[in-house]
């Protein structure tokens, strides 16, 4: 049976690991590489790295390849690649085509994907026809606009207006291979995820579905799992901040008979 | 303390060469990061002249099965591949590098692949819309027959999958392992020296160092 995936999510911001909440307040907490060290030891079923660099132009037309930010992730992704003997998901400002190659050429087996979804559909399209809908995960972020759950876009600045359900069809449409739900209201804050907007997108697609944003405790997971419906749970500070938290975190959903991946010995 | 182990061939420096056939597609660095780890010899060709002289041929292939076979193809690979073949040395396909052994692919369109495994690359069978696709994550192998790839897996025996399509064999002898996935699903071929993995050797910690390190010896 296919195993239900705990993965931490690394957010980097100008080349260092932050933490995050609510999109709006960064800590450093750490630099790529002594992150990634962890998680090796912990035998992490996967890893996302997301950069969600404020500063710089956000133009999506513009060429990446120039800028400063986007030459340090890559020396960033290709030092990461070559000690990270996990599945490796590497994005996030991601506006081109050729930065979607240039990733996977050097070390991602997955982009994540965001804004660059809903300004221009066709380019993820044509990257999941090149390299197949397994290597693009979307991210979709939502905020509570009166109480009602709207995506919103880069770095939860822009709203699109749509309900998760439609958006998450829109990017199943365009070739995501895999949906990465993301709380704004929720990130950072432990208070558990947006349950009703995990069981929305779980609904409406039939890609994985990845619960990310506001896990607090182990009991999160479990409930992403059983009522959002999540193939996957993600969390970020809770693996930062927490020592073994990763091995405990399996631990506690194999004691519940959950099927998750447990490598380790005794 | 708990971390991965490094699982290094006895006598390494006397091992044959790997050659990887960098074709354009696949995630090459993945799987030159892992051989690397595991301690042999290897290089990547790109161009059919250099992987004459192989012992052993590594496929990758990440993508669709007809765009992947048409740049194979296109750089000559196809034929240098089934000399090797037919000299009786071993290969090893990764992925859509697995996928392509077989004799045709029905990914947007119909393809011809290298016909070194008999049967044919479908989409993995969905009786219903519950089964999410593409499968990704890790799944359990169960061994169906004894492949020399395929023993002494340390752990829970999970591998990392990612992908929508799988070789369905005409000859179940010809399968080596399968998981479950809404039904059995097609994980390793073995027809020797023909081996095939649909998943990730590569990305699949101690069991896929197992794995290669295992090719690396045969």
């Amino acid at each position: 049976m296919l195993k239900i995936r705990v993965i931490p999510v690394l957010f980097l911001m100008n080349g260092l690991i932050v933490r995050s909440e609510r999109f709006e307040d960064f800590k450093v907490i750490g630099n790529p590489l002594g992150e990634l060290e962890r998680y090796s030891e912990w035998l992490v079923d996967e890893l996302v790295y997301s950069d969600i660099t404020r500063d710089g132009d956000h133009d999506l037309r513009r060429d990446d390849h120039k800028t400063k930010n986007p030459g340090d992730k890559l020396a960033i992704l290709r030092a990461v690649s070559e000690s990270a003997h996990m599945p490796l998901t590497f994005g996030g400002r991601i506006g081109s085509l050729e930065e979607i190659d240039s990733y996977l050429l050097n070390g991602a087996d997955k982009v994540l994907v965001n804004t660059l979804a809903w300004r221009e559909p066709a380019t993820v399209s044509r990257a999941a026809e090149r390299h197949g809908a397994q290597a693009i995960m979307a991210g979709l972020d939502v905020r509570r606009v009166d109480g009602h759950p709207i995506v919103f876009v880069d770095q939860g600045r822009e709203s699109t207006g749509q309900a998760p359900d439609v958006y998450a069809r829109n990017l199943e449409r365009a070739g995501a291979g895999e949906i990465l739900v993301n709380s704004i209201d929720r990130d950072g804050c432990a208070e558990g995820y947006d349950l009703e907007v995990v069981r929305a997108v779980a609904d409406a697609v039939s890609v994985p579905v990845i619960a990310c944003g506001g896990a607090g405790d182990f009991s999160d997971f479990r409930a992403a799992i059983d009522e959002g419906g999540a193939s996957a749970v993600a969390a970020g500070n809770l693996f930062h901040f927490t020592e073994n938290s990763y091995k405990r975190a399996k631990t506690y959903l194999k004691d519940r008979a959950y099927d998750v991946r447990y490598p380790y010995p005794g | 303390m708990l971390g991965p182990a490094r699982i290094r061939v006895a006598g390494t420096a006397d091992l044959e060469v790997i050659v990887i056939v960098g074709y354009g597609r696949g995630n090459i660095r993945s799987v030159e990061n892992a051989l690397e780890r595991v301690g042999c010899r290897f290089r990547t060709a790109g161009n059919p002249r250099e992987i004459a002289s192989a012992d052993k041929l590594v496929l990758p292939g990440v993508g669709a099965f007809g765009e992947c076979m048409d740049l194979l193809r296109a750089k000559g690979f196809e034929a240098a591949i089934l000399d090797h073949v037919a000299r009786g040395k071993p290969l090893l396909g990764i992925c859509v590098g697995m996928q392509m052994l077989a004799e045709t692919g029905h990914e947007f369109g119909t393809h011809r692949g290298l016909g070194l495994v008999r049967g044919k690359v479908v989409q993995i069978p969905r009786k219903d819309n519950s089964l999410r696709l593409p499968q990704v994550g890790w799944n359990e192998l169960r061994p169906r027959k004894d492949c020399p790839l395929l023993r002494d897996l340390p752990g829970d025996r999970t591998a990392y999958f990612v992908h929508s399509y799988h070789l369905a064999a005409d000859e179940a002898a010809d399968i080596s392992a399968d998981v479950e996935y809404g039904g059995p699903v097609t994980a390793a071929v073995s027809v020797p020296p023909v081996y095939g993995m649909q998943f990730h050797p590569e990305k699949s910690q101690e069991v896929g160092l197992r794995i290669l390190s295992n090719f690396a010896a045969l």
